[in-house]
């Protein structure tokens, strides 16, 4: 089997049930190709995090199988391990200990001499704007400089798949753009990422395939180019020239009426915007600018969540 | 694969936390190992006289040095590792390719090494109070070993359990040091009334006190070799009950 073929991460019939009753994941099931940058996506206690647990040997499954790039995460675990990078939602490392022997640490886990390991920390600090607060107490760094210490943490031994649990919560707009960036970058060089987000604008610029679970079951698991097609309606707020005291009929579209000088309009996927326009400028109404309600994920997420929610409640 | 690095990084970083933190570690056996040679040993031991042929302050040292070295190689483990699993810094170790072993070897190394230090510190006071010498010092280097490996092993086990800061106090308050002060530290077994000599066969410390103390002024209330035998025996039984936690994950993975 080559390498692009092998898949990196592989889950079947995945379990899990804690000491509480709690069903946290109910036989779920998925792939993720070699190469690829894979959005994991679910609402709070949909079982995304126990799923990164299992994997990272963090969480005992309660049955089924995970197996990375090929290696059985029971019966090969030390070896499996060895191609696994993960970041984790909340802050574990030690608080009292500088970043970069936070860095070196991790990389003597993972059995990597003492040479290489310093080469190591200092590209992947670098590489995450943190060589300048090496020498710094990691309690002393702000929020965004702490996750940032994880993927850097994560990167050390330079994994095949890299798991990213929430990278950039709680991390302002410039910094987070700038680690996309980063990680579009170790993607390219060849690193299957795993990530999870609450910001669906960052897994639908950066993934190539989602999968959605909630309630611990898998409700999609497709190619997000496909998924976003999958979208009937589009939202957009409009900005207009004139004063409106009501909202325009418009055959076909459903318009709402939120101040005189704007509108919320649903656009059926077969009529589009043009006919929008047209109907509009039939009425002497000026579009001044518009933008989407929401991002098209968020739509699809919220309408994939919900169905599997009524569908449970059933 | 080579689990030596991995080793070596845990063995380290448990050296740097107990060495950096030395007024919390390394400063307390030195002051309260020198009031009991000052108090107990100097002030109230000239006039018990000796016992069993020695000076009581000559037999004293070596329990009073052992003792420090049972709390401290506990504590040094229990401590260390229950923060770790506190600040959740242990899913670091259980995310990488480390073999429990590896785990269990590192932190215990931790706790010996603590427990060597800190008995070469109360060995060096006592200096200043007795010129005891060593009269078997391979016996005695090997009990101190022994029962630091021991100890590092009971608080790595009780760390395992606990949920809680209290859940780590408890048992070196409770029970660690009430076995450790009757374990003949003070006096011989000879000196018990009725049936507490018989009694305090039972506490282990009694056996491990005994032959350290025979490595050092050549006195023992008890047979070395069963001393020996009983400590190895329990290190074996604790090792494979701390292997078979981490393999079942207990306390530290869900």
């Amino acid at each position: 089997m080559s390498g692009f073929e092998m898949k990196a991460l592989s889950i079947h019939n995945l379990r899990k049930t804690y000491a509480n009753g709690f069903e946290a994941l109910k036989g779920i099931s998925l792939d993720v190709e070699a190469g690829d940058f894979f959005a994991l996506l679910g609402p709070n206690g949909a079982g995304k995090s126990t799923t990164i647990g299992i994997i990272s040997s963090l969480v005992n499954a309660s049955s089924g199988s995970v197996s990375i790039f090929g290696h059985d995460l029971q019966r090969q675990r030390e070896l499996a391990k060895t191609f696994i990078g993960v970041m984790p939602q909340e802050i574990n490392f030690n608080q009292f200990e500088t970043v970069k022997n936070i860095i070196l640490t991790q990389a003597g886990y993972y059995g990597i001499p003492r040479k290489l390991a310093l080469q190591r920390t200092e590209h992947c600090l670098k590489q995450m704007q943190l060589w300048d607060k090496r020498d710094q107490v990691s309690r002393r760094l702000s929020g965004g400089m702490k996750r940032r210490v994880m993927i850097a943490r994560a990167l050390v031994h330079a994994p095949k798949l890299l798991i990213l649990d929430e990278p950039t919560a709680g991390v302002d707009i410039e910094i987070r753009r700038a680690m996309w960036e980063v990680l579009k970058e170790v993607n390219e060089q060849g690193t299957t990422i795993i990530l999870t987000t609450h910001y669906l604008e960052e897994a639908e610029s950066l993934c190539r395939n989602i999968a959605i679970i909630n309630n611990g079951e898998i409700v999609e698991h497709s190619n997000m180019a496909s998924l976003l097609s999958r979208l009937h309606i589009n939202h957009f707020i409009l900005d207009i020239a004139e004063s409106l005291q009501q909202a325009p009929v418009i055959d076909g579209f459903e318009i709402e009426w939120l101040n005189e000088k704007t509108l919320d309009v649903s656009v059926p996927k077969e009529l589009g915007l043009n006919k929008l326009f047209a109907e509009l400028s039939n009425r002497a109404i000026t579009v001044v600018s518009l933008k989407n309600k929401s991002n098209r994920l968020e739509q699809l997420f919220l309408d994939l969540v919900g169905t599997s929610h009524a569908e449970s409640g059933s | 694969m080579n689990y030596s690095i991995a080793l070596n990084t845990i063995l380290v970083k448990e050296v740097r936390r107990f060495m950096r933190i030395w007024p919390q570690t390394l400063l307390p056996p030195a002051i309260t190992t020198a009031l009991y040679f000052l108090i107990f040993g100097k002030l109230i031991g000239d006039r018990i006289g000796p016992v069993n042929g020695a000076t009581y302050m000559d037999y004293i040292v070596p329990g009073v040095i052992l003792m420090s070295v049972i709390n401290h190689s506990y504590s040094n483990v229990v401590s260390s590792f229950y923060s770790t699993k506190f600040q959740h810094h242990i899913e670091e170790l259980l995310v990488a390719p480390v073999a429990n072993w590896v785990i269990l070897a590192g932190y215990i190394g931790g706790g010996i090494v603590r427990g060597i230090v800190v008995g070469i510190v109360v060995a060096t006071i006592s200096m200043l109070f007795s010129a005891i010498t060593l009269q078997h010092p391979a016996i005695a280097a090997a009990m101190l070993v022994l029962t630091a490996t021991l100890f590092s092993l009971a608080g790595f086990i009780n760390a395992v359990f606990a949920d809680s800061f209290d859940d780590i106090s408890i048992i070196p308050n409770f029970i660690l040091t009430p076995l450790s002060y009757l374990g003949g530290v003070f006096y011989s077994v000879s000196m018990l009334p009725g049936y507490w000599p018989m009694i305090s066969l039972g506490n282990p410390i009694l056996y491990m006190v005994n032959a350290f103390r025979y490595g050092f002024i050549g006195i023992t209330d008890i047979d070395i070799s069963l001393a020996f035998g009983m400590v190895s025996g329990f290190i074996v039984l604790l090792t494979v009950f701390s292997l078979f936690l981490l393999h079942r994950g207990t306390g530290i993975k869900t």
